[in-house]
């Protein structure tokens, strides 16, 4: 069959692959930082450029602060939101859903809970700084009775995400010694939230995944936008006030 | 032919990564002891001056290297949609998967067409004619033998931009003539986003997952193996899947933490998998 087309190898690439094994590298490197006396300095030399304010909200307004640290804060917030919104849209399921879309549902809400938490980890231990609150989220202009409520309200979320990310990895700087796994890290989760936009947009509107609202048809590629555009679109599902204004500066 | 000049270079790009790794070990292996034999005040003054000499430049990949990386494999993948849409098993399948075909056939056009450019504008000579091997397509004889190789196609085009994006980091924004301002990076993840939208649709077509859950038809196939493969639970060095890792008391299924994380492929995988596909 066709998939015999794909070998597993090929001889001659086999000494290639040896140097190529980064992913490992910065991993041992994470583990080596978390587990020495010597991390808290090392991180704090490699963001001496960006040095990274902890947010300190005012009442109801919560700053996303700058450096890399604000990137992954941004994210953070983001993630929050879309687990939430997924939280909801299982706990409280649309009537009219089919069961292999609740199913379905219920793995996309546990990927955007692995995001939301996994950032807050990495903001804490990984980059030394202190995640921002728990946002307050609010979901009153969403009708999660009906499935295509949950749907619109799906696909505005992952589209903004997507779009979020690809606007966001370029403010992930590399003078911070943390930044190249920074921004792998944020590659690997976009993918992950533009599958979930292909899925969400095929439910609202078959073969709608990479439609020309969302893929510029001349250019083929998908929307990027500025993080104070994505909190701008974001802000009416939260509660407090999120300043974006220094995400990445 | 081209794509062989991709090889070599990607040969030179290799040995240039060995060489940086050494010394970079180095750094890490005697960074302990100076850490804890450094007064704090004195520490990140004397890491930040070790880390400047280590890492200079690393992060920073030749972009036309990069682009034209990319290019083979939008070349490979436009030439395939091409293929399938002149095959007469395309007319068996339905006016819903015809539609689907021709807009990811219509991305991967636009792709080719703007790397072209894009390596044209930062002064490289763009890779040619990497076409889908003949005898390879012959031997698909269905619309359903050709998804499975375009879900591959697919899923390995999103691996391998994420795989070269710190190559991309810190590069400056080009002006491209006729194309505009733009980022390199940002221009690389703007494509790499639109590839995972067309594998989740194609995995949707092959009534697969839209994310790779580990569950797949295909996922013992090398486009899901590799260094760092689809199945991997660890990130940042967490393995998020051991109870109250990331969360108290909170434990995830690896099935669940693998399919919220798509993994990179390097290189050297990649063009293990598209090599024998490319061809007349």
């Amino acid at each position: 069959m066709s998939t015999k087309t794909i070998p597993s190898s090929q001889p001659q690439t086999t000494d290639l692959e040896k140097p190529l094994y980064t992913p490992i590298k910065r991993r041992s490197f994470f583990m080596y930082a978390g587990a020495t006396a010597g991390a808290t300095a090392l991180v704090l030399a490699g963001c001496k450029k960006d040095d990274s304010t902890t947010p300190t909200p005012a009442a109801g307004t919560v700053s996303l602060g700058n450096g890399n640290l604000s990137v992954l804060q941004y994210a953070y917030s983001l993630e929050q939101l879309e687990a939430a919104f997924y939280a909801q849209v299982v706990k409280t399921p649309a009537s009219d859903f089919a069961p292999i879309e609740l199913a379905y549902f219920t793995q996309v809400a546990t990927h955007e809970a692995i995001h939301r938490d996994f950032f807050k980890a990495a903001i804490t231990n990984v980059a030394k700084g202190t995640p921002i609150m728990d946002l307050t989220p609010d979901f009153s202009s969403i009708d999660f009775t009906k499935r295509a409520g949950v749907l619109g309200a799906a696909k505005a979320f992952e589209d903004l995400g997507v779009s979020a990310y690809n606007g966001a990895g370029k403010l992930i700087s590399n003078s911070d010694a943390n930044g190249a796994a920074y921004l792998t890290l944020a590659g690997k989760i976009v993918s992950v939230e533009a599958r979930h936009a292909a899925y969400v947009r095929d439910l609202l509107n078959p073969g709608s995944f990479a439609a020309d609202d969302q893929v510029d048809p001349a250019s083929g590629l998908d929307m990027s936008m500025t993080p104070v555009a994505v909190i701008t679109a974001a802000q009416k599902y939260v509660k407090q006030t999120i300043d974006a204004s220094q995400v990445g500066k | 032919m081209n794509f062989l000049n991709i090889l070599t270079q990607l040969a030179e790009v290799d040995s240039d990564v060995l060489d940086r790794l050494n010394p970079r070990r180095a750094v890490f292996a005697s960074l302990g002891t100076v850490a804890k034999r450094s007064a704090l005040a004195a520490t990140p003054v004397l890491l930040a001056s070790m880390f400047q000499k280590a890492y200079a430049g690393t992060n920073a990949g030749n972009p036309v290297d990069v682009f034209n990386y990319a290019l083979t494999l939008e070349q490979l993948e436009a030439d395939f949609y091409n293929k399938v849409q002149a095959s007469p098993f395309f007319l068996t399948a339905s006016a819903a998967d015809q539609a689907a075909i021709k807009q990811i056939s219509k991305h991967e056009t636009a792709h080719v067409a703007l790397l072209t450019t894009v390596v044209q504008g930062i002064g490289g000579t763009p890779v040619t004619g990497n076409t889908f091997k003949t005898s390879v397509f012959a031997t698909l004889t269905s619309f359903a033998a050709q998804l499975q190789v375009a879900q591959l196609l697919e899923d390995t085009g999103v691996r391998a931009y994420k795989g070269r994006a710190t190559d991309l980091q810190g590069i400056a924004d080009v002006n491209i003539p006729g194309v505009g301002t733009i980022n390199p990076l940002e221009s690389a993840l703007r494509i790499h986003s639109v590839e995972a939208r067309h594998a989740a649709h194609i995995r949707g077509m092959r009534m697969q997952t839209a994310w790779i859950s580990g569950t797949g038809d295909l996922d013992t196939q090398a486009t899901y193996q590799g260094a760092t493969p689809e199945s991997n639970t660890t990130q940042a060095g967490y393995n998020l899947t051991m109870a109250g890792v990331i969360t108290p008391s909170v434990t995830y299924s690896a099935t669940d933490v693998a399919a919220a994380f798509d993994e990179i492929l390097t290189p050297a995988e990649v063009l293990a998998i598209a090599m024998p596909l490319i061809g007349a």
